[in-house]
């Protein structure tokens, strides 16, 4: 058993927290398999919505062809890999918890936190854009106002569900940052160790749920048409 | 044994760490994102291709399954599905049974509805509430023929 | 095997320190994270809502009484029949058995200390109370509050707090999306009470699956704890698609997305696909808790091994599974294609077979057996009784030649409360009586539970009984008003209402103040069970256990031992 003791004092070396009905193993995977559980309603949350895009798709196949080519997919793709990436760096701040480096995992869960920031600028970026072209709710270009009927004609739901999609997404990111500055603040405080890094992997793993999802978003939304 | 600051917080508790998560060298997450990355380019160029011109289904079928190649990926070498219990894998498995099921026996309702009034079927796209009952006015008229 | 065991701080206090004398005061039950006081703090708020419902129910029966209007007009009618379904099933039945006695039981059951996440489960049960204010608020008309608190009701209108809901508790597009009442803030309720349920149900199944004491192997469980898993199952997976559901209709009500409304392209009747994908998986939250409360006391009562206890967590988890598959029969006459009808009406036909399995089991358990009428009996028995009539009368609704005539008429009504309250509110008397004793410690009066029974069984037999009778005469569904050919049968029916109410008023009444003032203590296994939860004293220590549980056999070896009966 590792006996090595820092040469500081370092606060927080009290190992896992103790619960009066379960002991730290059990505790560790019962976190665990709560947490998948926890996903697994996340995916059926999005699920639904995958649904009704999957109906109206094949309902209004031209219409969804037409509306996808007014978005960009190198931004999308660029997305995409910074998401890609920041799960990558979420991996490795739960590798690192493992070997008990808190810097490491302040140095990974940040990185991962910055890139969740970069999603989101980028997101707004491009809900701006789309506002100018009228794209937008409560938006109008050329005198068509956004879901009216000729605009109806041209996208049918297309940009509902954008909105509601990449909208409860982006939600998650935000929740997911949350989540993961709360874990880093831990880490800062030296709170992790071979024993316990509990909270690192139940936040890395709600993080990559974030971006399991954005990796079905991106082709079923940016690469139609 | 080297005596610089060690950051490696030390415990008492106990526990046998190989009773925690499993480690896995990093090469194995650095080759998968490198992977990812290359799926992510590889799918940008296949909707380049414009295959939904020949066969829609196909594109579908290709963009999902690049998809899934990417999330199969995250979820067994990022989140260590691979190597989780059984109960954690119908846990993660389970929500896509449901999906599937949800989405299949939707496609077995719209796609077979039967147009109650000839000739609605092609205006059904979009056309406003008003409009549509133009059309049942205009196809009672045709029917009254 | 870590040394954490070895090192536990022995349990079970000084004698007399119970779960519920250990510590005093308001404020240390509402930051429990004991997961008896939880099922407790539950348990007295579903009932005050169960009396909000029943209260809207008892206001429609006496004008249905008559032909004519009485004292309703229909817009009121239309609030008073959304308010008593969305709060009985919403605020009721749904939180109903596995948030109070699963949450009570299921640690005990299985010789664990508390559930897995005990913080998660006090936080489950305040999301629930936040999402019942946020209901009551969008289903209690407006005018009425301003009668009783004329501040609270200005308040309301001043946050432009529009009428009380109309739709039904379905709130089916299009008219969800039409009606100006407060429409967003019942859906916003009803997607918060939802994460209620889905937090409640994860932590039981990793209760289950990490807590059971040495020895608990999955083949002695007892059947409500496999009950109450396969619920669980249910709960966590099928309430975030109603909860994507609502967040879409409030999101079509506000900005228009174009996928329920007709007028934007929208198919209403994707509407109903989703809100039922959960619906009908929920009736199973209800019922299958039930089923498990029945299978535990029936064996008690006959002394018997329970028949079949490999074929009844089957077809639990049957059950739970096959919930999934048949959502589109309460949508048979709604515009779904005609393959869709017949793959749901068949698949729903099969599905009425695992449920069958459990009550010949049941029977079969009582065959032969040592049978006494206690209370609990009494409920058990009568649910199955009342059971065998929801379900057949199913088998008619799914039958599609059938559905066109009786779909949204009183038959359809009349089905339901068998299922729902003859099937869970009647298994949730039943438990409320058997596990009294080890919840209080005292013991109730056996007489009076009987004569309460007697009224609610009859009085629910009087109600619903008519009402099959005047569906299959045409009379509608959600109709403020009727023909003057219905009026005996509705009359009869309003009787048996308030005879109903009486019986459950009198019921929990009875049960409340003996659970405060009654003299009768109880021991700890009056009733005799073998299962682990009767093993505690009568009520629970804090930590339920003075020391973790060994278990070695299953929890229904009364009797007689039975030839090939193992279940090492």
């Amino acid at each position: 058993m590792n006996s090595h003791v820092s040469s500081e004092a370092q606060p927080g070396q009290i190992g896992p927290p103790i619960a009066h009905h379960m002991d730290p193993v059990t505790a560790y995977h019962a976190a665990k398999l709560g947490m998948w559980l926890f996903l697994a309603t996340e995916i059926l949350l999005f699920g639904g919505m995958f649904a009704a895009y999957a109906l109206y798709h094949w309902m209004y196949f031209e219409e969804f062809h037409n509306a996808s080519r007014q978005l960009n997919p190198i931004i999308g793709g660029f997305n995409t890999v910074v998401l890609l990436f920041s799960s990558f760096t979420a991996a490795l701040a739960v590798d690192a918890a493992q070997h008990g480096r808190n810097d490491k995992v302040v140095k990974n869960l940040l990185i991962t936190i910055v890139c969740a920031l970069i999603f989101l600028v980028v997101k707004y970026f491009e809900w701006s854009a789309k506002a100018e072209h009228g794209l937008f709710p409560g938006t109008s270009h050329d005198g068509i106002a956004f879901n009216s009927p000729e605009f109806i004609t041209m996208y049918a739901s297309f940009f509902g569900l954008y909105y509601c999609l990449t909208g409860l997404h982006g939600i998650h990111v935000v929740a997911g940052m949350c989540l993961l500055i709360w874990v880093m603040q831990k880490a800062r405080k030296n709170r992790f160790s071979q024993d316990y890094y509990t909270p690192v992997e139940i936040g890395a793993l709600y993080w990559h749920l974030v971006d399991l999802i954005w990796i079905y978003l991106f082709p079923l939304l940016y690469l139609v048409g | 044994m080297s005596h610089h600051t060690d950051h490696r917080a030390a415990t008492k508790s106990g526990i046998d760490p190989h009773e925690l998560g499993h480690i896995l060298p990093f090469v194995v997450y650095k080759r998968t994102f490198i992977i990812l990355v290359v799926l992510t380019i590889v799918t940008v160029v296949a909707a380049e291709l414009n295959i939904s011109k020949y066969s829609a289904a196909l594109a579908m079928a290709i963009a999902l399954g690049i998809a899934s190649v990417k999330a199969f990926l995250v979820a067994t070498n990022f989140m260590h599905l691979k190597y989780e219990n059984p109960v954690t894998w119908l846990y993660a498995g389970f929500p896509l049974v449901l999906l599937a099921i949800l989405i299949g026996l939707l496609f077995i309702d719209n796609p077979f509805r039967v147009d109650p009034l000839p000739g609605l079927e092609a205006q059904r796209v979009i056309r406003p509430g008003v409009v549509a009952q133009e059309l049942v006015a205009e196809a009672e008229a045709k029917a009254a023929h | 095997m870590s040394s954490y065991a070895a090192n536990s701080p022995v349990t079970g206090d000084h004698a007399g320190l119970n779960y519920i004398n250990c510590e005093r005061g308001i404020w240390s039950w509402l930051t429990t994270v004991d997961h008896k006081r939880i099922a407790l703090l539950y348990l007295f708020t579903i009932s005050i809502f169960f009396f909000v419902g029943g209260i809207a129910a008892l206001l429609m029966r006496t004008e249905l009484a008559r032909a004519g209007a009485d004292f309703l007009d229909p817009s009121t009618y239309n609030m008073l029949f959304t308010l008593h379904g969305a709060i009985m099933i919403f605020l009721f039945i749904v939180p109903g058995i596995p948030a109070t006695m699963g949450n009570f039981l299921i640690p005990l059951m299985i010789g664990a200390k508390d559930v897995a996440f005990p913080r998660m489960n006090l936080l489950s049960y305040y999301i629930y109370v936040v999402g019942a204010l946020m209901a009551l608020i969008a289903l209690i008309p407006g005018q009425f509050i301003g009668q009783i608190f004329p501040i609270f009701g200005k308040f309301l209108v001043s946050i432009g707090l529009p009428q009380a809901v109309d739709t039904g508790w379905t709130f089916y597009a299009p008219y969800s999306l039409q009606s100006g009442t407060a429409v967003i803030w019942m859906t916003g309720a009803a997607f918060v009470l939802g994460f209620s349920s889905i937090l409640t149900g994860l932590n039981f199944i990793v209760t289950i699956h990490k807590l059971r004491a040495p020895g608990m192997t999955w083949n002695r469980l007892p059947v409500f704890v496999w009950a109450s898993y396969a619920t669980a199952v249910i709960q966590t997976l099928a309430t975030p698609v109603v909860g994507i559901t609502l967040l879409l209709l409030i999101m079509e009500r506000s900005m228009g997305i174009g996928i329920f409304d007709p007028k934007l392209g929208g198919d209403p009747v994707l509407f109903q696909h989703f809100f039922w994908f959960y619906s009908h998986p929920v009736v199973y939250i209800m019922v299958l808790p039930a089923f498990g409360v029945v299978g535990e006391i029936i064996p008690v009562f006959s002394r018997k091994p329970l028949f079949g206890y490999r074929a009844i967590y089957i077809s639990s988890l049957a059950i739970a599974i096959a919930g999934f598959l048949v959502w589109a029969h309460h949508m048979l006459v709604a515009g779904i294609s005609d393959t869709s009808a017949i793959y749901f009406s068949v698949i729903t036909f099969i599905v009425a077979i695992p449920t069958a399995v459990k009550v010949f089991n049941w029977v079969s358990t009582m065959y032969r057996g040592s049978i006494s009428f206690e209370t609990p009996m009494l409920y058990a028995m009568g649910f199955i009784f009342l059971f065998m009539i929801a379900g057949t009368t199913g088998i008619y609704l799914a039958t599609l030649a059938v559905d066109v005539f009786y779909h949204d008429t009183y038959f359809v009504v009349a089905h339901f409360h068998y299922t729902i309250q003859g099937g869970a509110v009647i298994g949730l008397m039943a438990a409320l009586h058997f596990w009294f004793p080890k919840m209080t410690g005292k013991m109730y009066n056996e007489w009076l539970g009987r004569i309460c029974w007697v009224l609610v069984f009859v009085g629910f037999n009087l109600t619903f009984l008519p009402q099959f009778v005047l569906g299959m005469e045409g009379m509608p569904r959600r109709y403020f008003d009727y023909l003057p050919q219905f009026q005996s049968l509705h009359t009869l029916s309003t009787v048996g209402a308030y005879i109903n109410a009486a019986g459950y008023t009198l019921a929990l009444l009875h049960l409340l103040l003996t659970a405060i003032f009654g003299k009768t203590l109880a021991p700890d296994n009056p009733w005799d069970a073998l299962s682990l939860e009767w093993q505690t004293p009568s009520p629970p220590p804090h930590d339920n256990f003075e020391v973790t549980p060994v278990v070695t056999e299953y929890p229904y070896a009364y009797g007689k031992p039975v030839e090939g009966d193992h279940h090492a």
